[in-house]
C-alpha cells in the first residue's frame, strides 16, 4: 500500500472538513448550520469560520473564485438585511447578533443571547473574506463595502455594560448576561476587533482588565498561560498570526501567544500521557481535550464501572472534566504549534478509531473507554465548528494564508496594538 | 425544636447557666470585653492572665458561633456526613458496599450535641471564674467613653474591647420570612432530616451544608448568584467544587437567582430565574448562606463614640482600635475575614496593643482559610488577580493531587496545589490548595510565608512517604529543575566531563 505522504492526508483531511461548508449552508441567505444535526439552527460562529475558508477552497483549488464570492455574498446580505433591534426574535443588536439563528427565517433562536464572542467570530471571517476578494469594483467591492458596515456599526462599548470587561451576552429579556471573562479563553480575536474599530471601540484600559485574571503556570515542567481545553489556545490563533508579537503580558513572560499554544499542546499531551483517570485509548499520540460533544449526563457503566459521561461540554486538563472523550480535530488543529506531535497524532487517531472519520470528516469527539462492537463511541455527524477550525489551521500550517490576510486588515492591526501588542510582523 | 437532652443541659451549664448571678462590678475594671465569642474568650483569658482585672459581657452564650451554632456543629456533622458518603463508596476501595445503608440523622445530631458539650467546657463560666474574670451575662450598652451598662450596674473601664461577632444576612427574598428558613443559628438544632432540601447562597457555609446535607440524604440544590461557588476562590478550585457536588448528585444552578418564595400544601414552592430562564423548585426546607453582617444591635456605640457601619461593622485602624481610643475591637465585629483563627488572632493583637502600649498591625496578618468540603479548599496570602491587580509578577507552580502518590493511594486525587510566587524569586506570595486535607496542608504554606522560607528551601524540607503534603515539596521540586537553565546546565556537564576525566587518571 502506498504511503500516504503528510502533505497528502492533511488535503484530504482539509478539504473533507471543507464540504461541511456548503452541504449545511443555506444557500438563499448564506446561513450555516451549527452541525448536521436534524434541525440545527445557524450558529454565526460556524458563519465565521465558513467566511474564513471559502477563500481556502479556491486557493486550493477546490471551487472557483465566483462560487466562494457568491456564497460570501449571500451570508453578509443577509446580515446588512436583517433586523438590528431590540425585538427578541431580531437577527440582532447594536451590531451583535444572536448566538443562535433560525436556518430559513435568520431569526433568533432557542432564547439565545445576543453572543459578543460568536459576533467577533462572524466579524473575523467577515474580515477575511473582505481582504480576500480584494479586486476593483463590482461584487468583490460590494462585499468589502459591506464587511465595512457591519463591522462599523458595532457598539462595542456598549457590549462593556458600565463594567471594565465585556460582557459575554446580552438578553432582549433579561439584559446583560451578569458575569464576564475570566481567565485566558478565547477572547483576544474578541478584544482585538474590539479595539481596532473606527466608530465604537472598547475601553482602552479593557483588554488590560481582561489579562489581569490570567494566570501563568508551571505544570508538568512547562510554563505557560494556563487554559484547561485545547480549542481555547486554537480559535485566536486561526485569524491572527501571534508569533513573535508580544502584549504586555507576554512581554513579562518572555513568552508569545504562539509559542504559549504549542506549550499548551504539549500540556495536553503530557496529560494524556499520565492519563490519570485511566481512560482507555489516552497516550502521547492520542489526545485532544477541548469543547466537544459527549455520550451525554447519565451514569451509564464502562468497563465494569460506573463512571459519568458529559454532553456538549469544555473538557480540559488536568482539571477536566474529563471522561475520556477526545477530539481528533483539536490535536489537527494544533498542527502551526506543534507539527511533528500533531501530526502524529492525527496518523494515529485515523489509524485508531476511524470509525471517528466517517466519510474521511472528523466527528467532534470520540471516546474510546466507552466502546461497542463498531468501535468508540462516537459523537453523531458533525459540527460546523469543528470543520472550520480544521480548514483554516492546516492552512496556516500549509501555506500561512490567513494569517497573512489577516495581518493587512488595518482592522487587526489597529486592535493589536491598541491592545498593547508591538513587536515582530506588528 | 432545641432537644432538651443530657448534652444540651451539659453544654448550656456551661456556657448560660440557668442559675447565675451577676458579679458585684469592680469601682473601674482593666479591660471590659464584650462578647465571649472566640475572641471575646480570647481576649478576657489571655488579659486576665497577665493580671489584669477583666470584665466579661455576654447577652447569649458563651463560646459565641463557633462552639454553638458554627465551625465545631457543622465540622461535627461534616464528618459524619463523609463515612456516608465513605460507605457508598466503599467499592471503589475493594470493599463491598455495606447493605442497606440507613442514615440515623436523630443519632448524627446526638453525636453532635455530645461533641459540643464536651468541648463546650473549654469555654465556660467555670473556666472564666477561675481565671479571675468577671462575667455579666445581658445585653451591653455604652453609656460614655468608658462606661458600659449591663444588667442594671455600670461597668468603668480603662479599655474595652468589642467582640460581639457577626449574624448570619437573611436575603430579602419575597415570601421567604414567611415560609420560614434555617440559617447556621438553628440549623443544628434540626431533629429530622428535610427531604429536600435548597440552599440559597454558594460561600463557604452554603456549599459545606449542601454537601453534607447532600449526603446524609437530603434530595439537595444549590442556588448560586455567580457563575462559580466560592466568588473569592480560585476558578480552578470552584470548578473542581461544582464537578464533585454534579457527581455526588447535588442539582446545582449557577447564575440563578432566589425570586420568590410561596408555601402551598406544607411544601414550599420557590421560583427560581436565571437570565430569563424560569423554574420552580419544591423543597421542604430553605437553608440561607449568603454572608454575615457585624452585630452591632443594643451597643449604642455613638454613646461611646465609636464609629460603625451597619455591613464594615466597627471602624478600627491598623492597630484595631476604634474611633474612641480607650475602645478596640477584635473578631468578626470589625475583621474582613469572619473566622474563628483571625478572631483569635485579632483578640491577642487587639489585647497588646490595648493593654501593652503594642503596635501589631491587623495587616501584617498572613491568614490562611479553608472551606471544608470535600475536596477541601484552603487558601493563604494574595490570589493570582490580586497580585496582578497590584503590579506584582507572578508565577504559579501547579502540582494536580493525581500526580500525588498518597492520593492515588488515597482515592483522593480531585485537586491541586498552587503555589504563587514573584516572578523572578522564590518567595511565596499565596498558595491555594484543593485537597481532601487541604486545610492540614496549608500550614506548610503559612508558616514558609510566616517565617519568609522561600520555596526553594521547601524542596530541601522532608516529607515523610507518602504523605499528601508531598505535593508541597514537588512544587518546590518543579521550581527547583527552572533554575536549571541552560547555561547552569552547560555548566553542570563541564564540571561533570572535569571530574569524569579526573576520576578516569
Amino acid at each position: 500500500m502506498a504511503v500516504v505522504t503528510d502533505d497528502a492526508l492533511l488535503d484530504r483531511i482539509q478539504r473533507d472538513a471543507f464540504r461541511y461548508f456548503p452541504a449545511a449552508s443555506n444557500p438563499d441567505n448564506g446561513l450555516v448550520a451549527d452541525t448536521t444535526r436534524d434541525g440545527s439552527p445557524c450558529s454565526i460562529a460556524v458563519v465565521g469560520f465558513a467566511l474564513s475558508s471559502w477563500p481556502v477552497a479556491v486557493e486550493r483549488g477546490w471551487t472557483d473564485r465566483a462560487t466562494a464570492l457568491a456564497s460570501c455574498l449571500a451570508t453578509l446580505r443577509f446580515f446588512r438585511d436583517s433586523e438590528q433591534s431590540e425585538d427578541p426574535h431580531a437577527t440582532g443588536y447594536k451590531g451583535f447578533y444572536y448566538h443562535f439563528l433560525d436556518m430559513r427565517t435568520g431569526a433568533r433562536t432557542w432564547s439565545s443571547e445576543l453572543s459578543m464572542v460568536d459576533t467577533a467570530l462572524l466579524m473575523a471571517g467577515a474580515l477575511t473574506a473582505a481582504a480576500y476578494f480584494d479586486r476593483e469594483g463590482g461584487d468583490e467591492a460590494e462585499l468589502r463595502a459591506i464587511v465595512d458596515a457591519l463591522y462599523r456599526r458595532i457598539d462595542w462599548r456598549w457590549a462593556q455594560g458600565g463594567e471594565a470587561t465585556l460582557r459575554q451576552g446580552w438578553k432582549p429579556e433579561s439584559g446583560y448576561l451578569h458575569y464576564g471573562w475570566d481567565g485566558y479563553d478565547e477572547a483576544i480575536v474578541l478584544y482585538v476587533l474590539a479595539g481596532g474599530s473606527p466608530t465604537n471601540p472598547i475601553a482602552k484600559d479593557s483588554y488590560g482588565a481582561w489579562t489581569l485574571t490570567y494566570q501563568w503556570e508551571n505544570l508538568y515542567g512547562y510554563e505557560f498561560l494556563y487554559a484547561g481545553p485545547l480549542f481555547v489556545h486554537q480559535y485566536s490563533h486561526a485569524w491572527i498570526d501571534f508569533r513573535g508579537i508580544r502584549d504586555d503580558f507576554m512581554r513579562e513572560k518572555r513568552c508569545d501567544y504562539f509559542e504559549n499554544s504549542r506549550r499548551a499542546t504539549e500540556v495536553q499531551r503530557e496529560y494524556a500521557r499520565r492519563n490519570p483517570s485511566r481512560f482507555s485509548g489516552y497516550d502521547e499520540n492520542c489526545w485532544g481535550l477541548t469543547a466537544c460533544d459527549g455520550p451525554g449526563t447519565h451514569v451509564m457503566p464502562a468497563a465494569g464501572e460506573r463512571r459519568r459521561w458529559f454532553g456538549y461540554a469544555a473538557r480540559g486538563v488536568p482539571y477536566g472534566p474529563d471522561d475520556g472523550t477526545l477530539s481528533g480535530w483539536a490535536s489537527i488543529a494544533s498542527l502551526p504549534f506543534a507539527p511533528a506531535v500533531a501530526m502524529r497524532a492525527a496518523r494515529e487517531m485515523l489509524r485508531r478509531y476511524p470509525e471517528a472519520w466517517e466519510s474521511g470528516q472528523c466527528a467532534s469527539s470520540f471516546n474510546p473507554t466507552l466502546a461497542g462492537d463498531a468501535g468508540a463511541w462516537v459523537s453523531p455527524g458533525l459540527f460546523g465548528l469543528d470543520q472550520g477550525v480544521l480548514v483554516m489551521m492546516i492552512e496556516n500550517h500549509r501555506s500561512g494564508l490567513i494569517w497573512k490576510l489577516m495581518r493587512n486588515s488595518p482592522v487587526v492591526r489597529k486592535g493589536l496594538l491598541r491592545a498593547g501588542f508591538s513587536g515582530g510582523w506588528l | 425544636m432545641q432537644p432538651n437532652g443530657t448534652s444540651e443541659r451539659e453544654r448550656l451549664g456551661h456556657v448560660r447557666p440557668a442559675v447565675w448571678r451577676n458579679p458585684l462590678p469592680e469601682p473601674r475594671y482593666g479591660l471590659v470585653v464584650v462578647g465571649a465569642g472566640p475572641a471575646g474568650l480570647v481576649a478576657a483569658h489571655g488579659a486576665a492572665a497577665l493580671g489584669v482585672k477583666v470584665a466579661l459581657v455576654e447577652r447569649n452564650l458563651l463560646g459565641g458561633d463557633c462552639l454553638n451554632t458554627g465551625c465545631v456543629p457543622s465540622k461535627t456533622l461534616i464528618r459524619t456526613s463523609r463515612l456516608y458518603a465513605g460507605m457508598r463508596e466503599a467499592p471503589h476501595f475493594g470493599v463491598p458496599s455495606p447493605d442497606g445503608i440507613r442514615v440515623d440523622f436523630p443519632e448524627a445530631m446526638r453525636r453532635l450535641r455530645d461533641i459540643r458539650a464536651r468541648m463546650s467546657g473549654a469555654d465556660s463560666v467555670q473556666r472564666l471564674v477561675e481565671a479571675g474574670v468577671h462575667v455579666f451575662f445581658g445585653q451591653g450598652s455604652f453609656t460614655s467613653h468608658d462606661t458600659l451598662a449591663v444588667g442594671g450596674v455600670t461597668l468603668r473601664f480603662n479599655r474595652a474591647i468589642i467582640a460581639t461577632g457577626a449574624r448570619p444576612d437573611s436575603p430579602s427574598i419575597p415570601g421567604l420570612a414567611e415560609a420560614g428558613f434555617l440559617t447556621n443559628e438553628n440549623v443544628f438544632a434540626l431533629t429530622e432530616l428535610p427531604r429536600r432540601l435548597l440552599v440559597i447562597g454558594g460561600g463557604p457555609l452554603g456549599c459545606e451544608l449542601a454537601q453534607a446535607f447532600s449526603r446524609l440524604g437530603s434530595r439537595t440544590t444549590i442556588v448560586q448568584d455567580w457563575p462559580l461557588f466560592l466568588p473569592r476562590e480560585e476558578r480552578d478550585a470552584a470548578q473542581i467544587l461544582s464537578t464533585a457536588f454534579a457527581r455526588e448528585g447535588i442539582e446545582v444552578r449557577l447564575n440563578t437567582q432566589v425570586e420568590r418564595v410561596q408555601v402551598e400544601g406544607g411544601e414550599k414552592r420557590v421560583d427560581l430565574v436565571s437570565d430569563d430562564f424560569r423554574s420552580t423548585v419544591v423543597v421542604d426546607a430553605i437553608l440561607t448562606g449568603t454572608g454575615r453582617l457585624p452585630q452591632l444591635a443594643g451597643l449604642d456605640l455613638e454613646a461611646a463614640g465609636v464609629e460603625s457601619d451597619p455591613v464594615a461593622g466597627v471602624k478600627v485602624n491598623d492597630f484595631l482600635r476604634t474611633t474612641n481610643r480607650r475602645i478596640y475591637a477584635a473578631g468578626d465585629v470589625c475583621a474582613e475575614y469572619k473566622f474563628t483563627h483571625v478572631a483569635d488572632e485579632t483578640a491577642r493583637i487587639a489585647v497588646r496593643n490595648a493593654l501593652f502600649l503594642g503596635r501589631k498591625r491587623a495587616s501584617s496578618l498572613i491568614v490562611p482559610w479553608c472551606t471544608y468540603t470535600d475536596p477541601e479548599i484552603a487558601h493563604v496570602g494574595l490570589y493570582v488577580r490580586q497580585a496582578r491587580e497590584r503590579g506584582i509578577p507572578v508565577r504559579t507552580f501547579t502540582i494536580p493531587m493525581n500526580d500525588v502518590d498518597r492520593a492515588i493511594m488515597d482515592g483522593e486525587e480531585a485537586g491541586f496545589v498552587k503555589i504563587h510566587l514573584l516572578d523572578g524569586t522564590d518567595r511565596i506570595l499565596g498558595a491555594t490548595i484543593v485537597a481532601r486535607h487541604a486545610g492540614e496542608m496549608i500550614n506548610e504554606i503559612t508558616l514558609a510565608m510566616e517565617a519568609r522560607i522561600g520555596l526553594s528551601k521547601l524542596a530541601h524540607v522532608i516529607h515523610p512517604y507518602p504523605t499528601q503534603a508531598g505535593a508541597i515539596r514537588m512544587a518546590a521540586d518543579a521550581y527547583e529543575r527552572t533554575r536549571l537553565t541552560a547555561p547552569v546546565r552547560s555548566l553542570l556537564r563541564r564540571w561533570l566531563s572535569v571530574v569524569t576525566r579526573v576520576e578516569a587518571i
